[in-house]
């Protein structure tokens, strides 16, 4: 990493760990639920991005990872910060058993097969003999955390700060994992999975394990969401989740860390924004404004980002 | 003892058939490859020449036939391993890893010569960083062989045809080979990088001590440096010898002409 890339990203953490300070509780909130979104995204962008697998389901991991955090709290009273890893080793599991057969399918078809996971997830969290854990139409309820050590902080602030410091390791690992010898890989797989496997690489492990990689990370980000908003039910892990995050990563850059990050900032408060400029077509302004990113950056954000960034290295 | 151990072929191609729908791209082909030489492998298009290759590299599975690889039956090895067996391959078409740069590239020939899975690189753990280093600083020696050092940080796709074969062939290298697989090296190439493609293959070879397995249009490059050729047509061996001896050899002479 240059210099300037790290003093940027000190920057960055500085407003981050100040933010909370100088906006609402309600704004505090919106933005956890920021690195929520950030972290899901950069899952599916392992998979869809890095690797080149496409997943229209993603929105089931989500569901699947919220679950797990809300049922060990509410049925097994498990402290809300253990649920986090749990969910995160139950999506990698599921992932990857997911991703095994899905390796006979390519492009379209892959798309088909994770779409029919993601509408059937909603579905199946309101099966009537799972509805003694998973609560059923109902869904859980669950308490929201306090700040412990008697730190000065309010529920929210806490929840923030909390869901930061789990957002930053999962973008560490991630950034250390595609910039060595296995994110060379799933480029690689991606890109000319022939000559990738004649150099080596085992393709099928490497493309399941992308698979499981890539659900923990949305799974993590699904734990973290049931924290804060205290609540699961069915009806908020639809297909249209899957959909936005995907919209979330090719808005933000595909194969872009950073972009998970700004896809996530787009489909927090674009939606919001939308809303506030036509109450009665917001998403249809939604789309006017995802036709416009991708039309101005079609290289996401984080490509515009780095384009802007090469120029203004070259002309100083 | 020593002796017998050179003698010993270090890739054996046995009887090997192949065929596709109602082509027949090998018909019982067989030929050896001693350690240490350059062997032609010659015949006009469609002679089954990218085919054997393929089957050497297991991407094609045989309908009969044997393979050997340093004494080895390849044809029962996944296609993943055969790299790390010491068989490394260029592409006739080109098959590099567009969006990566080239210095990247190179460094995936480098997989099957290091270890380290998800855990430890996402750890960082001081194997995979060691790992990682030691396949960065061979890779760069590689462009350094290759004079590909002022395009190291570039994207391979941005880089013309002539240049991108090299990158080929240093990706190739990179795996350590015992055996390299060139497809064509020389097509897309002018005059003077042709010549200069034919030094660079056998001061490789001396360099790297590897074995060449040749296939080839430009018949001056092959017959100045293969050691021995062997040649094909409709999926036959129609002819292997020294160069000197395969380039009269009337059967050769006739499938040219009847196919140009
Ligand atoms: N994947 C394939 N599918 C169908 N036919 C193939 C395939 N690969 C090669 N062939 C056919 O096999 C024959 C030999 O091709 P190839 O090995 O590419 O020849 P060469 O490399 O000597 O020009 C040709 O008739 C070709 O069309
Ligand atoms: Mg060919």
């Amino acid at each position: 990493m240059t210099k300037r890339n790290l003093l940027l990203l000190a920057l960055l953490l500085a407003v981050a760990c100040v933010l909370p300070f100088i906006v609402s509780d309600y704004r505090t909130f919106q933005l956890t639920l920021v690195l929520v979104y950030a972290t899901a995204l950069l899952g599916l962008n392992i998979l869809t991005g890095y690797n080149g697998q496409i997943s229209l389901g993603h929105g089931a991991f989500y569901a699947l990872g919220a679950y797990c955090a809300a049922i060990l709290m509410d049925q097994a009273g498990a402290p809300y910060w253990a649920t986090v890893p749990a969910a995160g080793a139950v999506c990698l599991v599921a992932g990857f058993l997911f991703g095994l057969p899905a390796l006979r399918l390519e492009g379209l078809y892959l798309a088909l097969a994770t779409f029919a996971l993601g509408v059937a997830m909603p579905q199946l969290l309101k099966y009537d003999h799972l509805a003694k854990w998973t609560g059923g139409v109902q869904g859980i309820v669950i308490p929201k955390p306090e700040a412990p050590f008697g730190l000065p902080l309010n529920a929210d602030q806490w929840l923030y700060f909390f869901t930061l410091a789990v957002t930053i390791v999962m973008f560490v690992l991630a950034w250390n994992l595609l910039r060595g010898r296995i994110g060379r890989a799933l480029v690689a797989i991606r890109d000319q999975h022939i000559a990738a496997e004649a150099m080596g690489i085992n393709s099928a492990i490497y493309k399941s394990a992308a698979f499981g990689v890539s659900a923990m990370y949305t799974g993590v980000a699904g734990a973290l969401s049931a924290i804060a908003i205290q609540y699961v039910a069915p009806d908020s892990f639809g297909i249209f989740v899957s959909i936005v995050f995907l919209v979330g990563i090719v808005v933000g850059g595909l194969a872009s860390i950073s972009g998970a990050l700004y896809g996530a900032l787009f489909i927090q408060f674009v939606p919001n924004i939308a809303d506030e400029i036509s109450k009665a077509a917001p998403w249809a302004i939604f789309g006017i404004f995802m036709i416009g990113f991708v039309y101005l950056m079609p290289t996401g954000v984080a490509g515009a980002t780095r384009l802007l960034l090469a120029k203004r290295r070259k002309s100083p | 003892m020593i002796e017998a151990a050179a003698s010993q072929p270090l890739l054996r191609v046995q009887d090997v058939a192949v065929h596709f729908g109602g082509i027949v791209a090998l018909d019982g082909v067989s030929f050896d490859v001693a350690p240490g030489q350059i062997v032609g492998l010659i015949g006009p298009n469609g002679a089954g020449k990218t085919t054997l290759f393929n089957c050497v590299s297991r991407l094609y599975e045989c309908d009969r036939g044997e393979i050997d690889f340093d004494g080895r039956a390849l044809l029962s090895v996944p296609r993943h391993r055969v790299a790390a067996l010491g068989i490394g391959r260029t592409f006739q078409n080109l098959a590099l890893f567009r969006t990566m740069s080239v210095l990247d590239n190179v460094m995936v020939g480098h997989h099957c010569r290091t270890r380290g899975g998800f855990f430890a690189n996402a750890l960082r753990l001081p194997h995979a960083v060691k790992s990682d280093r030691a396949a960065a600083e061979q890779a760069r020696s590689l462009l350094a062989l290759l004079e590909l050092e002022a395009v190291a940080g570039t994207r391979v796709s941005e880089l013309p045809f002539g240049t991108q074969k090299r990158v080929e062939l240093a990706r190739a290298l990179a795996a350590e080979p015992k055996l390299l697989l060139l497809d064509e090296p020389a097509s897309g190439l002018n005059h003077e990088e042709v010549g200069k493609l034919g030094e660079l293959i056998r001061q490789v070879r001396e360099r790297l001590r590897l074995t060449v397995l040749l296939v080839e249009h430009h018949m001056n490059l092959v017959m100045s440096i293969s050691d021995w050729v062997v040649a094909l047509n409709f999926g036959r061996r129609i002819a292997q010898g020294a160069p000197a001896e395969v380039r009269e050899h009337p059967e050769l002479v006739r499938a040219y002409l009847g196919t140009a």
